[in-house]
This record gives C-alpha cells, structure tokens and sequence, in this order.
C-alpha cells in the first residue's frame, strides 16, 4: 500500500538546515495497523505530512497504492489527498461552524457526490462512530472524545486507502483515548489500512507493530500483539 | 465556473457568511452605504436637472427674442437716441438672408412696455388684459396647451384676418360660469366682436402670464393700426446651429439695414434663451460630475473595506481553510469560495444600497410632491446607471476579493494545519 524508499527531508531554519528524515525506506500493507513512535523531533510527524501529502520529501520515492507520489501541483496533491487519505489531527480541525453532519459529508463534497450521497454516506459513518444521533450538532457542543469520532467519520467518509492519525489521542483523557483506539482498531479490523503517530506507548501497544523513529531514521520496526482497546472501555 | 451554479456552492458560502455575522454586517454597511449615497446623489441631481429642464420645456430652448431700442451712436448722419422700430420687412429679409433661421415669428402685443391694455367684455363683465397678435408658428416656439375641444389661431385666420380669439384660462374663470362652454361664443375686444376659438391653460415661464388674449396677426394689424410695425420677433435656429452666432449674424444684418453704428449695442435688445439654457447646463454638468465622483469614490471606499475585512477573516480562517484543503479541496475551489463570497456581499450590499436610496428618493419625492420653491423635479436615477453601477461593484467586489482569494491559497495546508 505505502512504499518509500531513501526518504529525506530537511528543512531551512534561518542560515541553519535541519536534517529531519536521513534516509527512511518503510513499507505498509494492506489492512495494518502502524504506530509511528518518537519522541519530540524525531521526524514522526514530518514522515506523517509526506505521506498525507501535505509535505513533499526533498528526494526518496513514495508509491501509494503503487502511484507514485511527486512533483505534485497543489490542486493534483488535493486531489490525491481526497482519493486516498483520510486525516484525523490531534486537535479534531472540525470546522466549527458546521454541524457533525456538515463535517463528516464535506470530503464528499469536494468529491463532487450529490447531495443526498453525501448526508446517507455522512450519516452511516456518524453511525459507525456511534453518533448518529449527534448529527445536527455543533462541534462546539460536543466533548472531545466525541469531536475525535467526528473527525475519524470524516476522515473515513471519503472511503481512503489509508487513515492517517496524528496524536489522535493526544488531546483526550486515557478513557476516552481508549475508546478512540477501540473505533480505529475496529476499522482496522474492517481491513482499512491505518498510520497512527503517536508518542504514548499504551496507544502503540494497540497497533498491530511499532515503528520507531530517532533523529530522522528508523531505529525499531517490529510487529506486536495487538492490546485491545475494547477490555478497557466501560 | 459550473460551480458558480451549484446550490453546494452557494451553501458553503451561505455557511461562512452566517458564521461570520459581525463582519458580514459590517461589510454589507459599508458597501449599502456607498451605493446609497451613489443612488441618492444621483436622484437629486436628477431631480435639479428635471427641475430646471421643465422651467425652459415650454420654449425650445435655441430660441432669441429680439426688440428695437433706442440707437446709442451717431451713424451716417443720423443723431443717437433714434429709435429702432422692427417690421414685417425686417422679418422678410432675415428670413431670407439668414440660413440658420428655423422659424421667424413677429409678435405684437398691446399692454406690454407702457403701451395700454385691451379691453375685454363678455355679458355685462369687463375687464382690461393683455392682447397678442400671433402667428400659428409661434406655438412651435412657446407651447401651450389647449384646453378640450379649443384650438390656437391657424394659418386660416390669418389670411381671412378672422376675428377669432384665444383667452387664458384666468379669465374664462373671471368671465365664465363653472361648466360654461366658452369655445364658439363671442366676446368683445375693443369693441369688437371676437368668436372664442380656445382656452389655453397656464404655462410655467414667459410674460404671456394666464390672462392674455391671442388674436390673428393679421386681425392685430388692422384693428390697432399697426402698418408693418412689430412689437419684436421670436427667433429659433435650426437644430444644428448655434443660436448665439445667429444672434450675432442677424444682429450685424439688421444694423446695416437700418444704418446702425457697427459698434452700436443698444440699438437692438435681445434675450437668448438658448445662453441662458447653456449656463444651466453648464452648472448641472458639474453637478453630475461631481456626482459621479462622490459616488464613485464611496463605492471603492466601500469595497475596499470588503476586501479588507475578507482579508482578516482569512487569516482567521487560515486553518479551516488548511483543513478544507486537507480534505480535498483544491487551490480553485478555495480561491472561488473566497471571491464568491466577495462577490455575493458586495452584490447583496449593492443591491440593498439601490433599494433604500431609491425608496428614500421615492419619499423625497412624495414629500415636495409639486412644490414649486423646491429646485427638484421627479429625481428618479437612471437605470442603465444604476445597473452600470451595481455591475461596476461586482467586478470591484470580485477583484478585491482575489487578495484575500491568493492569501488563502498561498499558505500551505501544512502551515495552515500548523497555525494555532
């Protein structure tokens, strides 16, 4: 699914460069689970932006779903970005005006679906994330937990190759990051294929194998058994 | 630009404009107020304009009136303070030598200049008015309007030198009883029996006041002796000439023919309407433009403070927009919405701005209904102006709106993820 090879990436900080990916080669198949481990400027979120295409490496290849990903204008990178990722941020990026409904339908509208595909399609992944009922409100009126299921709804409405997570729990307390983990693990469980960055061993534990960062290389890339989260909620 | 016809379209940016009431409102003040002030100024001088047109509308405005004076230089002989009579001799050779003339009309009156009124009897009433002696041609220069079933002095009634009248409508109310058919009765002018053709109604300008009595030329003639003498002449150029060169042409023409001093002024008097008409135009003229420029220096004041407000509302939305692009959206789609947005408020606003200065103009103009000590007639504003303007507005509104529109694009979406 994901191919990448001899990935660098430095960027330009005054009359400085940084050096933050030296060299990454890392393969996904379909239907893993991957935590992506660092600790802070390791390069995890940076190695993140590239895949989702919101960053471009500085050489190196990445083939996604054996498309090779370079030399993108912006509006072919948008494209890309509809066709085959789906994002959830640490920070949800629900746009607040919009009602969860709103939220979750908006990839498919800029997949150009009609609009009574977009609220059926918007309202089974709200109801795949247990909010059905929470369609017609405000990200506003929502607790974090439950803005974090809109994002993955939204992120998954579009129906992507790869769902790619930021510290999707960084925001949350261990309960509702829990159940968070215990919706991803469950997808993944459907076959989608996931990258979760995240610096919390625990949420790591629950992916199917932990790539390790430090400095801009891989250092540990192993597969575990997977902890589920569903022992711990409730 | 298909997008430009999808209710999606029009629903996200419904979306963004609602979030973002304040600005919005705002936004909207500053254009309304523009396009208000554009459509009232406008309107009122308009208004001024159809003010001042319907003073003159009852004289083709290329229109002279010339009179003999007295002579102020000594010529050929002859000593100063001759006076100048004017005849029909003089109105044959000008008609005949100047090529400008359109019409040439020689008037007589008597109670005008210290020369005594006529007297006028109907019944066992009498009363002493104004009477003109005129030729059909002069309605084409000084128009007035007939009541019902009247008519003016024809070219008939001057050959036959009928004894037919016009009055005014002051004194058919003086002579006649309420629902009294004036038209085909007699009166007596001077002693004469007079059959009443017509009743004209007021007119807004000229001496001719409401209380004349209008004779055939010819009829004028014989009954007050007056030979070939004429009181003046009305004079109106052809459409294509200058009525203040023609005014100098027959001025020089009659000075020869009556062996006048070259440089004699005073030997003939002459009021032109048309230099008169001029320099109103003239102060309209600048009123319109300053008008104009008022008004257009509002609207771009206004849709600047559009684009203005859009720009920070950018940057207030750079992470939506991060998002937005995140999810899919590309460069054009987010460039479009931006300057869709643009387009909708300052058409919106526009719009509004034209509905109340058109209502406020519409209510100024109940207000001062026919109060004639208000310069301002019907102050109405065109509509091709107004189009042009609200249409000039969206094309401003749509390239101030590519600021902000190129702002929200050139950041990246991974800056604009990034920004908190």
């Amino acid at each position: 699914m994901i191919e990448i090879k001899d990935l660098h990436k430095s960027y330009q900080m005054g009359s400085n460069s940084l050096h933050v990916l030296k060299g990454i080669d890392f393969n996904v198949k379909e239907g893993e689970l991957v935590a992506i481990m660092g600790s802070s400027g390791s390069g995890k979120s940076t190695l993140l932006n590239i895949l989702g295409m919101l960053d471009e490496a500085d050489s190196g290849t990445y083939f996604l779903d054996n498309v090779p990903i370079e030399g993108l204008n912006e509006t072919k990178a948008a494209q890309y970005r509809n066709q085959f990722l789906g994002f959830v941020f640490q920070s949800f990026n629900l746009i607040n005006y919009k009602t969860a409904l709103e939220n979750v339908a908006l990839p498919l509208y800029y997949q150009r679906k009609k609009r009574k595909e977009r609220i059926d399609k918007a309202l089974e992944y709200l109801g795949k994330v247990g909010l059905a009922e929470w369609a017609t409100h405000l990200p506003s009126e929502l607790s974090g937990g439950q803005k974090q299921r809109v994002a993955i709804a939204r992120a998954l409405a579009a129906d992507p190759k790869v769902l790619l997570a930021d510290e999707p729990t960084g925001a949350l307390d261990s309960k509702t990051s829990y159940e968070v983990m215990d919706i991803i693990q469950t997808i993944n469980d459907e076959g989608k294929t996931i990258l979760v960055v995240t610096h919390e061993p625990d949420i790591a534990d629950m992916c199917k194998r932990i790539v390790h960062l430090k400095d801009g290389v891989i250092v540990e890339d192993k597969k575990v058994e997977q902890i589920r989260a569903s022992q711990y909620v409730r | 630009m298909k997008f430009i016809f999808e209710r999606d379209t029009w629903q996200e940016i419904y979306g963004a404009i609602r979030k973002n009431k304040i600005r919005t409102i705002i936004t909207v003040i500053g254009v309304t107020w523009g396009v208000f002030l554009f459509v009232f100024l406008l309107g009122m001088a308009k208004g001024l304009d159809n003010s001042f047109r319907s003073q003159f509308n009852d004289f083709a405005t290329n229109t002279m009136f010339l009179w003999g004076q007295q002579t102020s230089m000594p010529n050929e002989g002859f000593k100063r303070g001759r006076r100048m009579q004017l005849t029909l001799d003089d109105v044959e050779a000008l008609k005949s030598k100047v090529t400008a003339i359109e019409y040439i009309t020689p008037r007589n009156v008597t109670g005008q200049w210290g020369t005594p009124p006529g007297q006028f009897v109907k019944g066992s009433k009498s009363g002493a008015f104004k009477i003109f002696g005129d030729y059909p041609t002069i309605d084409k220069v000084s128009k007035k309007k007939i009541f019902d079933g009247g008519r003016f002095i024809n070219e008939e009634d001057i050959k036959y030198e009928r004894k037919v009248c016009v009055i005014g409508e002051d004194i058919y109310k003086q002579f006649y009883e309420k629902d009294e058919d004036p038209i085909g009765g007699y009166v007596k002018v001077n002693g004469i029996y007079f059959k009443v053709i017509g009743v004209y109604k007021p007119t807004q300008t000229g001496f001719e006041g409401n209380d004349s009595i209008f004779l055939p030329f010819t009829t004028f003639q014989k009954i007050f002796n007056q030979g070939k003498d004429i009181s003046w002449m009305v004079i109106t150029a052809k459409a294509d000439r200058n009525i203040v060169d023609t005014e100098k042409t027959i001025k020089t023409l009659l000075k020869r023919m009556h062996n006048v001093h070259a440089e004699d002024t005073q030997a003939f008097g002459s009021f032109n309407l048309g230099e008169e008409v001029a320099k109103v135009n003239g102060f309209l003229s600048g009123m319109r433009l300053i008008t104009y420029i008022v008004g257009i220096a509002t609207l771009i004041a206004g849709v600047i403070a559009i684009g203005n407000v859009l720009l920070i509302t950018v940057k207030e939305r750079t992470r939506e927009i991060g998002v937005r692009r995140a999810l899919g959206a590309t460069p054009a789609e987010v460039r479009g919405q931006i300057m869709l947005e643009s387009i909708m408020l300052t058409f919106v606003a526009g719009l509004l701005g034209f509905i109340f200065g058109t209502l406020l103009l519409w209510g100024i103009n109940t207000a001062i209904g026919n109060n004639d000590d208000i310069p301002i007639l019907n102050p109405t504003v065109d509509f091709f102006a107004a189009t042009g303007a609200l249409l000039a507005i969206v094309l401003l509104g749509t390239l101030i709106g590519l600021i902000p529109a190129q702002k929200a694009v050139s950041i990246k979406p991974i800056e604009a993820l990034r920004e908190e």
